[in-house]
């Protein structure tokens, strides 16, 4: 019996699917979902969120948020998710570029402009790290840019 | 009957106007487009958050589980966000809004403070001497959550502090551009027995095993409950951007067509007129020569 499966981030569904199990980066550390979980909220860290059917398993990044798991449901809310297949290898690399010539230039510390600059280079990070990490194994195989 | 020349005059002016109406209803069609399209976009993410709440606020013993949840026995003052535009010539839309607050806190079993969200609604609070405590206004064109959500965080932080015991949301729900509703939302604290529109709280889900929490308890909802809050307060914004659009195109489009109606009306009558001066002038000229002939 499957578990229902639903990623949302701030502007957009990601993810909706019946699966048979949801891999988390909660706050205490990654957990497995399988249908007829107890009921469960977490909050998650950054990471990524595997979902997994039969035959195929898509991978999100997910920059934080909250999921909250029912025995017949699982539901991510993410402060930003997004499909590993979806996401621009070079444009993650030149917003890390960015986010790290910014830090290094020097910013004052607990400001916005350094949380946010900050923020960004975790994000292309993460990113970067989940893409040469699972795109092998995506559903849909990925072409090596020349 | 007016002079040839005041007709034309006011035949230009309602075609000037007219210009105008259309000019705006096409600006309104544009920035309805993108605001329906933000709406729609938040809307997965809202409607989620706000079933989780609903869920945790159906835990056992929920008047324990955070001070958010918590119904007061005493309410001594309650607070009303208000959402309206910062700009008139919407329609009904900003007088529906604040017609429905003297319906619903005229005669409330307490006082009602208000935080007003645009310039409209805060002139007319103001004018009804009701008590504002707060004024958002000028709100960019297509606000972000960072933008809005210290207006979730006042709503929280005044309830907590005591200084009001009840919350409540009033903005304009956007259904189709022909239709919107002002409606009532209960913010804080937070109701189960919810009519939220876009939520159907699922029975045969309704768990009453408690939740595990991760980390622990206190401190995910302290988390969540607060954001969650601010969440909803964005989301109505949103709605209520895209409903004050939506009014203000049909305003509009009603104001053009009004025009037209009004410049074939003048323009017939300015027709008899000239024809009646002409008549004249030829019976004149008639008279004139025949007089002359004899």
């Amino acid at each position: 019996m499957p578990i229902r499966c639903e990623i949302v981030s701030q502007d957009r569904m990601v993810f909706e699917g019946d699966v048979d199990i949801v891999t988390l980066p909660g706050s205490a550390g990654e957990m497995g979902i399988l249908p007829h979980h107890a009921p469960l909220l977490t909050t998650l860290k950054y990471g990524v969120i595997k979902v997994r059917t039969k035959d195929k398993e898509e991978i999100f990044t997910v920059a934080g948020g909250v999921a909250e798991i029912q025995p017949d449901i699982v539901t991510v809310l993410a402060d930003a998710a997004e499909n590993i297949r979806e996401i621009d290898l070079d444009r993650a690399e030149t917003a890390r570029k960015r986010a790290r010539e910014i830090l290094e230039k020097g910013v004052p510390a607990d400001t916005d402009t350094y949380l946010a600059v900050e923020a960004a280079l975790r994000r292309s990070n993460l990113r970067l790290d989940a893409v040469r990490r699972y795109r092998k194994v995506s559903s849909r195989p990925y072409e090596e840019k020349k | 009957m007016a002079s040839t020349r005041e007709m034309r005059l006011r035949i230009r002016s309602v075609k000037n106007i007219s210009q105008v109406t259309r000019a705006l209803e096409a600006v309104s069609a544009s920035k309805v487009r993108r605001a329906v399209k933000a709406v729609m976009d938040t809307r997965p993410y809202a409607t989620k958050a706000w079933q989780v709440l609903t869920h945790v606020a159906a835990q056992p013993g929920r008047s324990q589980l955070h001070p958010l949840l918590t119904e007061r026995t005493d309410i001594k003052n309650a607070l009303a966000v208000v959402i309206t535009g910062d700009r008139g010539l919407a329609g009904a839309y900003n007088s529906n809004v604040i017609r429905f607050i003297a319906q619903s806190f005229d005669n409330y079993r307490v006082p009602v403070k208000y935080i007003a969200i645009g310039r409209k609604g805060r002139d007319l609070l103001f004018r009804r001497r009701k008590q504002v405590i707060a004024d958002f206004s000028n709100l960019p064109p297509a606000p972000s959550f960072a933008d809005v959500s210290a207006i979730g965080r006042l709503a929280v932080d005044s309830f907590l502090d005591g200084e009001v015991d009840e919350v409540f949301l009033v903005y304009t729900n956007f259904y189709t551009i022909a239709r919107q509703t002002v409606e009532l939302q209960k913010l804080l604290p937070l109701e189960l027995e919810t009519e939220h529109e876009h939520v159907v709280v699922d029975q045969t889900r309704k768990t009453h095993a408690a939740y595990i929490y991760e980390p622990d308890e206190r401190e995910i909802l302290d988390e969540i409950i607060p954001r969650f809050t601010a969440l909803q307060v964005y989301q109505a914004i949103l709605e209520s951007l895209a409903s004050e659009h939506a009014a203000r195109m049909v305003a509009m489009r009603n104001a053009t067509d009004n025009a037209r109606e009004l410049v074939g009306a003048l323009q017939l009558a300015y027709n008899k007129v000239r024809q009646q001066a002409i008549t004249n002038d030829i019976l004149d000229i008639v008279g004139g020569a025949e007089a002359l002939a004899q």
